[in-house]
């Protein structure tokens, strides 16, 4: 796995455009927004898919933001079966709206609407608020939440969560399996060690259950 | 830009504008999509749903300290009290600037950004360089958006890595005691609300 999106503590250069106050740079960036936002409303997939979708990418380092959701998007509705190859390449068959198809006077409560990821099933926690507790030694394949740069390390519980909606499995449409999720912090020293910037500075991710293992 | 040509998007104009036109154009005419919804959507993202909304959670808070401490326990709901909730916003958890500690939000892994309250996050906070240097160097970033923290303070970062989304309650600007909730919303930038900015003076 290249996990091109993982992208914590790599070099890079300096912010772009800090004080950018525009929402929608072009026309075509609104455009790939809505479409994805309109597409999902369809219900053929679910958020984590379609964030695994553009980790998929194999030209993601080289796409624009936008173009990424186009491009998953794009794979998506073929993988999904709501558009053919062979529609896309421009055989597109004329069909009435879909029952399911988001429309224009439900746009608002739509995006009001809340669908929230905490499910009442699942494992109970294993770790309390103040327990140490150590990252998996590497993410695992696929959809995994868990940023390289945090595996491995020794962080605290300062949050739980509840059981949310598993990325790993959902992402793959294998079921919710719904686990304990926490925030676990770490310090600058234990992700970066002699490079911290200021050792005491933290760093806090929002991880699984499973990611994580008892010291 | 040349594409990958085993995956279907390739099948699409190179282009990004042809791009987008030629797969509203598929999906409008299989009646998947209403053309009508899409104006819709960047509407509601371009008018109603943006930092307007998080400013005046913080104004509240600020005037407000019973508003205040509902917000630091249960910000959910506390922000669903002023009429903010939705997508991208389901678990709202808000962290509190003090004199020890400046906090400040990332996703690393895509571009998750709490939606109700901020709209939909600026070109900056989804670019690789933000992603990549917000939680190693934080504080060099913090200088480049010319923030100066305390000496007093050490920073926090939190990196959005599930569907927990963060809102930075910045510290009130020294002098505006006598303001009211809608003076104070005008002192509160979306960068104050991602802890890139202080509040103050726009």
């Amino acid at each position: 796995m290249i996990r091109a999106h993982d992208m914590g503590g790599r070099p890079a250069g300096p912010i772009p455009e800090k004080d950018d106050a525009v929402i929608f740079h072009t026309d075509w960036h609104a455009k790939s927004l809505a479409l994805n936002l309109a597409c999902g409303a369809l219900g053929a997939w679910n958020i984590d898919a379609s964030r695994f979708a553009r980790e998929q990418l194999a030209d993601y380092a080289e796409l624009s933001y936008y173009e990424k959701w186009v491009a998953a998007l794009a794979n998506l509705l073929v993988e999904r079966g709501l558009v053919s190859e062979a529609e896309l390449s421009g055989e597109a068959s004329k069909a009435p709206l879909a029952v399911k198809a988001l429309r224009a006077p439900d746009v608002s409560a739509a995006m009001h609407k809340v669908m929230p990821y905490t499910r009442t099933n699942g494992p109970a926690p294993l770790y309390r608020v103040g327990e140490k507790v150590r990252t998996l030694p590497a993410p695992n394949a696929g959809h995994c939440r868990l940023p390289a740069y945090a595996a491995g390390r020794v962080g605290t519980i300062v949050l739980r969560h509840g059981n949310h909606v598993f990325p790993d499995t959902n992402a793959r449409f294998q079921g919710e399996n719904p686990q304990p999720l926490y925030t676990v912090e770490f310090t600058a020293a234990a992700l970066w060690g002699e490079a911290a910037e200021s050792p005491e500075d933290s760093m806090s991710l929002d991880l699984w259950q499973s990611y994580l293992e008892p010291l | 830009m040349p594409h990958d040509h085993s995956e279907p998007h390739s099948l699409l104009p190179s282009d990004p504008e042809l791009r987008n036109r030629a797969l509203e154009t598929i999906l409008v005419q299989k009646g998947l999509v209403d053309p009508a919804a899409l104006n819709a959507l960047i509407e509601t993202y371009q008018n109603d749903i943006g930092p307007q909304n998080g400013a005046r959670v913080v104004a509240r808070a600020w005037a407000d300290p019973t508003y205040k401490a509902r917000l630091l326990s249960d910000a959910t709901s506390a922000i669903a009290e002023l009429g903010f909730e939705g997508r991208q916003g389901e678990h709202m958890v808000a962290v509190e600037n003090t004199p020890e500690v400046h906090n400040m939000v990332v996703c690393t892994l895509c571009s998750c950004y709490p939606w109700p309250v901020l709209g939909i996050p600026p070109a900056w906070y989804k670019s690789d360089e933000y992603r990549s240097r917000a939680v190693n160097e934080p504080r060099a970033v913090l200088a480049e958006f010319g923030v100066e923290l305390l000496a007093s303070q050490k920073v926090r970062v939190w990196d959005s890595s599930a569907e927990v989304r963060y809102l930075v309650l910045p510290m009130r600007p020294n002098g505006s005691e006598a303001l009211n909730e809608d003076e104070l919303a005008a002192l509160i930038s979306r960068n104050a609300m991602i802890g890139t900015a202080l509040a103050g003076p726009q």
